[in-house]
This record gives structure tokens, C-alpha cells and sequence, in this order.
């Protein structure tokens, strides 16, 4: 049985997904023509009962967040897309905009029409060079054909949305460095309060939201509605679209329902791992999530299951390796990302990561001593409560859950100091 | 006002709504530790080193940036504070070169005194400090970024308050570097070297470039005849580098200081601060009288002059052409006060006491030389004056005070205050008004020009007419007027302008640390030298009146404009 699904993406095979004509075809605009006729306390209930949940990895309730963005008095407010997708082995953004440009600019649209903004940006990293291309041209037709730009649909109603590139930096995913490189400045997180939904975007009211929740607004208001609320558990209502990487069969992009355990998932959906080799572990939710031993594999994926098991969604990434890989080499991969993003703003995580970097060496080059798991806990801890931003803050999970299910391995190169593990026999991945 | 009611370390306060953590502890006598924190700059919260444990919250939170709240429960020095703050001191000692017995701000370094604070011990974490190459290419800054915290501070000062932007941040991650546009030096960087980033380093990063070695090899040299000029604003800061209050008036402990140093002769820059009025104000009355470029602006302050050259260039025309009191000084002490000790030009060592780093950059100037000799030779500021009175044996605090010597030992009121904002404006209206009207003024204390406004204006009514002028200070402010000047909407007739907030007393080469707070003191007590003088303009210093008679002639005579005054070009 197919176990991944098609809601959200009931119409993603489009000839020409960069055709407004195809789209409309298919049933595209027809949610923000019937959403520019309800109430917005309407448009609201209908988000809130969805129970969606920000899909960039804060999972914060889309509907709570429209309401919020609705209250702030401002002459001008902003929308944001974001599509910085920088977290590691996270692929799905770029999926969707590369599928389907226009519904993304549709669920843009209404939120925008929702919250009252006038402003729309949409910041795409610096490597989807062609879909900021494809998007600009969405934005076009979009215009042209009176979906965007002045009096919108003949209500009133005004909208601009500009497309700007990333320059890079992983932190820009976090909304005040994206404010600030939207404004042109380096991206480093701003000091809160005040919060970008009261002061983002050239000082406007701010509402960001990824790429994925904004591509499934439309589906609310469409007649697909029921079909994506019944899919998933009472908590986690809908689909989700994971990225499967590493080692398995079928890696690519994928709708699925709430509710499947994570074996069905890498093994029914992508396809197991190759070679017949055994499950080792797993990453979830991009660089910054934990890893999780074969003792989750039968953890459903939604965000109350995941929660409870010490996980969580995150971006929707599920990174697979099997038994060939090196625990302690992956995680010294995973700090090398981190000590190269910080955006060394802060003392914690820009002199943290560097320093967990140099430990991380130590271990594999077997020159490490028990004394090191006290800084590891120490530097991990410090970065952990005391960071600036979410990424100092989290970036230490990975590195303290594979501790947690793999000590053995960590404890293996203390002991095999005169017999150093070197990287020839083991496949680093990412 | 709403109040917050709060409990910091199981005691209450009562705070206003918009107080910081940090702040509402101070009230109860709980100094939570700081570093990137500076009191006069925006909060920037990244060294994390203020951190505090809310109740009930998992993370911590930064005092510095966090407002109080209605019911908080803030404790500051819990094992989980005390453990975060500690790793986080010492991941920061971990990227520090970690040279303090040799550094310059031994025993004045903020991280030093973390450090000891939070009871440090050897740590096992690499020191991962790269040594780079001193920048010392300049007469008056050295950078060692080996030893950057990347607190930001000097960049706020640099790019906000200053808005000259000659330090900035680059790079990200463990890389980040505080410096200059692709890594020049600051010689090549456009920098005005003000200093003002020299004062709010935390740790030896920026400084000043010393040069107490020459004056110690000056007054070793029994060939040599060695005078020095003390500036108007020294005498109210030097103190604080011996714990006085801010402010307090030392002129007499520190000319006695001088003199056990072995200075020939100890000097008083506010007597050629008259000399500089002299000359600025028939200046200006020359300007106005002959309808010439309108408004003259003042040229006494080197950084303000840098950045002039560097940046706007077309106001150049609108600068007095009058050297600096420092360099007006060094002028006379290498033609008239050789002649009347009949000693050489070449044997004499002028050495200046400036609260500047421009100034050691202004007396390099080629122009600044007579008959081919510098006018000025060595050129220290309070922070080097300081050391010097140390390493002397000194004990500043019971020295017996002493006068300076004659000639140019007298000064006037007027002189005095151009160690303050507006008081090269106060003093210049004090004479200009009897220049032009042959009168003497009687109300000449002009409020409108005191004060740490940073664009202040007045009109006065001189013959008549009402004369517009402004003060700015702090170069920000500054380009406000001379963008008005170079967009021909300027009214004003006289503008004066002082590169760093509050003038000398807040100069690049002060105390480290001369916050507002203590910048006010200064000023104040600079206002009560020139109240109990009995001398308060400048055209009325005996002193000044005789080097007239006996050697210049009359102001803008021949003379003086080859000793006094000097020439500006583009950088």
C-alpha cells in the first residue's frame, strides 16, 4: 500500500509549473478568491481548526501566529516566505517551489490578506538561484492576471512581493537575521523584544513563515480541505513533506500523513537501507536535531509522539545512516557545520562550537581523556541556556543525544588511544 | 510612571517599568559582572557574561538586555549562574592572547578583573588566539587584534557616535574580526584618530601608542632644555587615574609632579589657548568685517581637522586658519622663549600633556615645524601621563602643590574653558565682541553653549547685529552643521566643532571609561576654574599682552601668521 499521500500535492504534475494558466486550470486561486469574501475571524477559525503548525521547525500554531500578526496596528506590515532552507538534509522548500511556484504565492497571498499586509517578502537562499528566478516570474504573471499588486481581486486590497536572495548564512533561517538581511545589513540576530511580529522588516510588523505552511494555506480554503484535516492523529491533523536522505533506497521528497512510525517511513516510503546493511541511527529535523538510536524506530511521527520521546519534527528532515558509519565522526561533521554558521555574534556558541570541534578531533584522532566529557558538558550546557539565539541554543543536540545513545563508541576512542580509528573504513555522510 | 515590583536575590525592589535587570540589581547594591556592556551605548547583549536566572524559566536570560516584569524572580548568583557565566569567561580567555603582565592595560583591564572575579583558574581548553601583527603604522593608535573580545563597543563608538566607520565587523563564526575595511591599516583605513575607541576597549586591544620612553630619554639628555604644556582638560581628569573623584581640580599636584620628573620648565596650555583666541578673533572679526567665507569654523581639534581633510573636504576654506593651542605653544616655545633663554631651537624638547590621540598625529604634521624643527616633540596623554607620574615614585595623592612657571604660566578663564564644548565658542565671543565694538562684555557666561546637547546654537547681539553661531561635538553632530554648510543653508557666523562628545575632557587620550556620568563632572569643575579666575578673557592676560608687545606686534600680523597659523589640504 502507497503509504505517502497526495493532498497538498494533489496537483504538482504540472507540465509547465511555471505556467499561471495551468495552475488556474487546475483549480489554483480559486482559495484566495474565496477566502477575499469571508470574515477574517473566519479565515482564522479555519487555520485554527487545521491545528497547522509552523513547518520550518518552531512549530508554532499558524493560526495563533495570523491572529497576532492581525492585532498589530501598523500603516504598512509585512509577510515574509521563508525559504532560506538552510538546515542540513532538509530539501522539501525547495520542492515545493520548484513544483509549484504559484501555490506557494498563493498561500502567500491569503495569509497576507489575513493579517492585513501590504509588504510581501520572499527570501530564498543563495544556492535556489533558479527557483528565485521561477519565482520572480511567478510574481509576474501573478501581478499581471490581478492576483497581486493594487486592488487585489477588486477588493481593495494591496500587495507587493519582492524576491530577495540569501547571501548564505545558516542563521538567516532564524526571523530577526533574516529581518536584518532582508535590510540589506549581515544576518545576526536582533536582541527581543521587541519581536519581529511588533518591529521586523524595516521596522514593520513582520510575519514569517516557511515555505511549506504558506504552500498548504490554500488547501484549507479548497475542497480538499476535509481530505487533509481527517489525514494524521487528532493532535497532528494533516500532512507533512519529509526529506529522506543518507542511507536508504528512496531518498527524495515526500507527503505523508501524520501518524506513521518512523520504520514505515524509511523503510516502506524510502525504500529501506541498501546492501541489506542494518539501521544505526538517525537524525531528525536537520543538523540541529537529535539523534535517535533503532530503539525509536517504532515512534510515530507526529509532534506529540516525537515530543514525548525526546525528538521532534523540526524541518521534516530524516537523515538515515547504517551501521558503517562512525557516531563520533558524523557528530564532529555536524559541529564542523555549526562552527562554520555561528554567526559569532555571542560568545557561547561562537567560541563553544569551535572548541567542541577541537574535543570532537581529539576523540577521533584517540587523544581524548574522560576530562573531556566534563567540558563537553560544560561548553554544551553554557550554549544551551545561555546563547543569543535559537541556533547556539540548539545546536548542542545532536551532539548531546548521541552521547546519550552512543557513549560506547565515544568511551571506544578513549580506550583505543595507541590504536587511533581512522576514516578509511568508515563512510561519513552529509 | 508604572512600577514593576521585583525580587532580585530574595530581596524586593520597586523599579520603573523599562528598567533592565541590570539595573534594578544596582539599586539594591548587586553589581551583576558586564562586558560588552558600556553605559553610554546601545545594549548588545552578545558577551554573555551578565547572565541571571529567571525563576521557573529553563534558560537563562542577559541582565543587561532583559527588562523587568511584574513579579520577577531573579537570582544572580546561583550555582547555575555562577557554573554558565565561569565557562562562559573562560571560553572567552580561551580566544584572548593572554599577555597580561606585558600589556598596557595591566591592572586596568576589564577582563582582568572578570577573571579574578570569578576566582579563574588554569583551564584546560586550548588557547586558540591567533597573534597577529601589531597595527601600529600611526602616530597616535595601536590595534592588537590578538587580544579583541569583540565586544563591539569600539565599532558603536567608531560608527554611530563618530560616524566615521573606520572600524567595523567582518567575517562570521569563529572568524569574526573587528577591524578595518579589507584589513588596512589604520593609517590607510580613513581613520580621524580621535581615539575615542582607545576609551571604551575593555581590554588592551586598542590603545594609545606610548611614547613616555621618549620623554624619559628627553629629560636623560643633559644637552637638552625640556619644557611641557599641560592642556586645558588634563587637570580635571588625571585624578581619576589615582582614584580622586571625577573631576577633582589637581593643577598644582601635577605641575609639582613635573617638576620632581625633571621638567626644565612646566607650561600651561590655557595660556596659549589665549593666544589662540587672540588670533581667532580677529579672525573672525576680519571675516565678518570683510564679507569672507562665513562660517569660520575652529581648527583647534586635530580630529576634527582629520576628518575635515578626509571627509569634507569642501569646508576646508571654512577653517580658521590658527594652528591649535598645542601647536601655538610649541610655535612660540621654538622662536620667542628660545630667544629670551637664548638657547637653540634645536636644543630645546617640547613636550605637550593632551587628553588626544590626534594630537600626536597633529604635532607629526609637516606643517607644524619652524625653521625645519618640530614645534611640538613628544606629544602623551592623560593615560601616559599617568604611568609616567607612577613610575616616577610619585605619590600624587600627598604631593604639595606647585605653580607654573613664567612666561607662560598665566592664563585666563577663557583659556581654561576650551577643554569643554562651547568654550572655544564662550571664550572667542568674550574677545571677539570687544574687538568689534570696542567694549567689554559684561554678561559672559553663555549658558546656550554649555552642556552635553550635541548640536548647541545661540544667537548674540554684537553692534547691533544678531550673530548666529553653533557648537557640535562628537563628529556625528558635526556633519549635521557642516552638511547645512556645504548645502548653503548655514546662517551662522561661527561654528565650533570638537571631534569627541563633551570636547577634551572627553578626548581619545582621557581615563579609560570617561562615561557621560563622568564627563559632566569634568565639565563642571572646568566652569569653576574659569569662575575663580580673576582673569576671564583672554584678550586680558598680562602675559598674552606682552608677548605682543615684545615679540608678535599685533595679531595677524606678519608674524603670526608664520608662527601661528597653518594651511589645510584634501587627504
Amino acid at each position: 500500500m502507497e503509504k505517502s499521500v497526495k493532498i497538498v500535492s494533489k496537483n504538482f504534475n504540472y507540465n509547465n509549473p511555471e505556467s499561471l494558466e495551468e495552475y488556474i486550470n487546475s483549480g489554483g486561486f480559486k482559495a484566495l478568491k474565496k477566502v477575499v469574501r469571508m470574515q477574517k475571524e473566519e479565515i482564522f477559525y479555519v487555520v485554527n481548526v487545521s491545528k497547522l503548525k509552523g513547518r520550518g521547525g518552531a512549530a508554532y500554531p499558524t493560526g495563533r501566529k495570523f491572529e497576532q500578526a492581525a492585532e498589530e496596528k501598523a500603516e504598512s506590515k509585512v509577510i515574509v516566505c521563508n525559504a532560506d532552507e538552510g538546515e542540513p538534509s532538509t530539501f522539501k522548500d525547495r520542492a515545493l517551489l520548484e513544483w509549484a511556484p504559484f501555490k506557494v504565492l498563493e498561500g502567500m497571498i491569503i495569509s497576507a490578506y489575513a493579517i492585513g499586509a501590504d509588504q510581501g517578502y520572499i527570501y530564498i537562499r543563495e544556492e535556489y538561484l533558479k527557483l528565485q528566478q521561477r519565482m520572480r516570474n511567478a510574481i509576474d504573471l501573478a501581478t499581471k492576471a490581478g492576483f497581486l499588486g493594487e486592488n487585489i481581486l477588486e477588493k481593495g486590497f494591496n500587495l507587493k512581493i519582492k524576491v530577495v536572495s540569501g547571501g548564505g548564512a545558516y542563521v538567516c533561517g532564524e526571523g530577526s537575521a533574516l529581518a536584518e538581511s532582508i535590510e540589506g545589513k549581515s544576518g545576526r540576530p536582533r536582541i527581543k523584544p521587541p519581536y519581529i511580529k511588533q518591529k521586523g522588516v524595516f521596522g514593520l510588523p513582520t510575519c514569517i513563515n516557511n515555505v511549506e505552511t504558506l504552500s498548504i494555506i490554500p488547501t484549507l480554503f479548497s475542497k480538499d480541505a476535509d481530505d487533509y484535516i481527517t489525514s494524521g492523529t487528532v493532535e497532528s491533523k494533516g500532512t507533512k513533506f519529509i526529506s529522506i536522505s543518507g542511507n536508504v533506497n528512496k531518498p527524495g521528497v515526500y507527503e505523508i500523513p501524520f501518524g506513521l512510525t518512523l520504520r514505515e517511513i524509511i523503510y516502506d516510503i524510502g525504500g529501506g537501507i541498501p546492501n541489506n546493511k542494518k539501521f544505526k541511527f538517525m537524525q531528525l529535523g536537520g543538523a540541529s536535531g537529535p539523534i535517535a538510536s533503532e530503539k525509536s524506530l517504532d515512534v510515530k511521527y507526529t509532534y506529540e509522539d516525537l515530543k514525548e520521546n525526546g525528538l521532534s519534527i523540526g524541518s521534516g528532515a530524516i537523515l538515515v545512516a547504517d551501521e558503517t558509519n562512525n557516531i563520533v565522526e558524523y557528530i564532529k561533521t555536524v559541529q564542523n557545520f555549526f562552527a562554520h554558521e555561528s554567526c559569532g555574534k555571542c560568545t557561547p556558541c561562537r567560541e563553544g562550537n569551535k572548541h567542541l570541534l577541537i574535543i570532537l578531533d581529539r576523540f577521533i584522532k584517540g587523544m581524548a581523556s574522560e576530562e573531556d566529557y566534563d567540558y563537553i558538558h560544560r561548553i554544551t550546557n553554557a550554549m544551551r541556556i545561555s546563547s543569543f539565539c535559537g541556533l547556539g541554543k540548539s545546536c548542542t543536540l545532536p551532539l548531546i543525544s548521541a552521547l546519550k545513545n552512543f557513549q560506547q563508541e565515544f568511551d571506544e576512542c578513549i580506550e583505543a588511544q595507541a590504536n587511533p580509528i581512522t576514516a578509511k573504513e568508515n563512510k561519513v555522510i552529509v | 510612571m508604572n512600577y514593576c515590583n521585583v525580587i532580585i536575590d530574595r530581596k524586593k525592589v520597586k523599579v520603573p517599568e523599562g528598567t533592565t535587570i541590570l539595573k534594578a540589581a544596582g539599586q539594591l547594591s548587586i553589581n551583576i559582572p558586564t562586558l560588552c556592556y558600556y553605559p553610554d551605548q546601545s545594549v548588545k547583549a552578545n558577551c554573555r557574561i551578565c547572565l541571571v536566572e529567571v525563576k521557573d524559566r529553563k534558560d537563562l536570560v542577559t541582565a543587561c538586555s532583559t527588562l523587568v516584569w511584574e513579579g520577577a524572580e531573579i537570582i544572580t548568583n546561583s550555582k547555575k549562574v555562577l557554573d554558565a557565566r565561569k565557562t562562559v569567561l573562560e571560553l572567552i580567555l580561551a580566544n584572548h592572547r593572554q599577555d597580561c603582565l606585558n600589556c598596557i592595560r595591566n591592572g586596568n583591564c576589564e577582563l582582568q578583573d572578570l577573571s579574578k572575579q570569578f576566582n579563574m583558574s588554569e583551564s584546560k581548553l586550548p588557547n586558540i588566539s591567533e597573534k597577529f601583527p601589531l597595527d601600529n603604522s600611526n602616530p597616535s593608535i595601536v590595534r592588537d587584534k590578538s587580544k579583541c573580545v569583540k565586544c563591539n563597543r569600539c565599532v558603536e563608538m567608531c560608527e554611530t557616535v563618530q560616524g566615521v566607520g573606520a572600524l567595523c565587523y567582518s567575517h562570521r563564526s569563529n572568524e569574526i574580526t573587528i577591524g578595518t575595511a579589507y584589513g588596512k591599516e589604520l593609517e590607510n583605513a580613513n581613520c580621524t584618530f580621535c581615539g575615542q575607541c582607545t576609551t571604551v576597549c575593555p581590554v588592551g586591544s586598542l590603545y594609545e601608542k606610548d611614547n613616555t620612553e621618549d620623554v624619559w630619554n628627553a629629560l636623560d639628555n643633559q644637552d637638552k632644555h625640556v619644557i611641557v604644556q599641560i592642556a586645558p582638560s588634563i587637570r580635571v581628569s588625571i585624578g581619576e587615574e589615582f582614584n580622586l573623584p571625577a573631576g577633582e581640580n589637581v593643577t598644582g599636584k601635577m605641575v609639582a609632579a613635573l617638576k620632581r620628573m625633571g621638567f626644565d620648565n612646566v607650561f600651561d596650555t590655557n595660556f596659549t589657548a589665549d593666544l589662540t583666541i587672540m588670533e581667532e578673533g580677529n579672525e573672525l572679526v576680519h571675516r565678518i568685517k570683510n564679507n569672507r567665507v562665513l562660517p569660520m569654523i575652529t581648527s583647534c581639534c586635530p580630529g576634527w581637522i582629520n576628518y575635515a581633510e578626509t571627509y569634507a573636504p569642501n569646508i576646508i576654506e571654512h577653517l580658521s586658519s590658527c594652528k591649535s593651542p598645542q601647536q601655538m605653544f610649541g610655535a612660540i616655545s621654538k622662536s620667542y622663549y628660545a630667544d629670551k633663554i637664548g638657547i637653540n631651537t634645536e636644543d630645546i624638547v617640547t613636550v605637550s600633556i593632551m587628553p588626544c590621540t590626534a594630537k600626536k598625529y597633529e604635532a607629526d604634521r609637516k606643517e607644524m615645524h619652524v625653521d625645519g624643527v618640530k614645534e611640538v616633540d613628544i606629544v602623551i596623554t592623560t593615560r601616559e601621563f599617568a604611568r609616567m607620574i607612577n613610575s616616577a615614585n610619585i605619590d600624587f595623592l600627598s604631593i604639595e602643590e606647585e605653580e607654573f612657571d613664567s612666561p607662560f604660566g598665566i592664563a585666563s578663564g577663557a583659556g581654561a574653558i576650551f577643554g569643554v564644548t562651547g568654550g572655544v565658542m564662550e571664550a572667542a565671543l568674550r574677545t571677539a565682541y570687544t574687538l568689534l565694538t570696542k567694549e567689554e562684555l559684561e554678561e559672559i557666561e553663555f549658558e546656550d553653549v554649555r552642556g552635553l546637547e550635541g548640536i548647541k546654537e545661540a544667537s548674540v547681539v554684537i553692534d547691533n547685529k544678531p550673530i548666529k553661531i553653533a557648537v557640535a561635538h562628537g563628529i556625528s553632530n558635526a556633519k549635521k552643521v557642516i552638511e547645512q554648510i556645504e548645502n548653503g543653508e548655514s546662517e551662522y557666523a561661527f561654528v565650533e566643532i570638537m571631534a569627541c562628545v563633551g570636547g577634551c575632557i572627553g578626548g581619545g587620550g582621557q581615563p579609560v571609561g570617561s562615561t557621560l556620568k563622568v564627563k559632566k563632572e569634568r565639565i563642571g569643575q572646568i566652569y569653576n576654574i574659569d569662575k575663580s579666575n580673576s582673569i576671564r578673557k583672554s584678550h586680558k592676560n598680562p602675559e598674552i599682552i606682552k608677548l605682543y608687545e615684545e615679540y608678535l606686534g599685533e595679531p595677524m600680523s606678519h608674524l603670526s601668521h608664520e608662527l601661528l597659523h597653518t594651511e589645510y589640504s584634501p587627504k
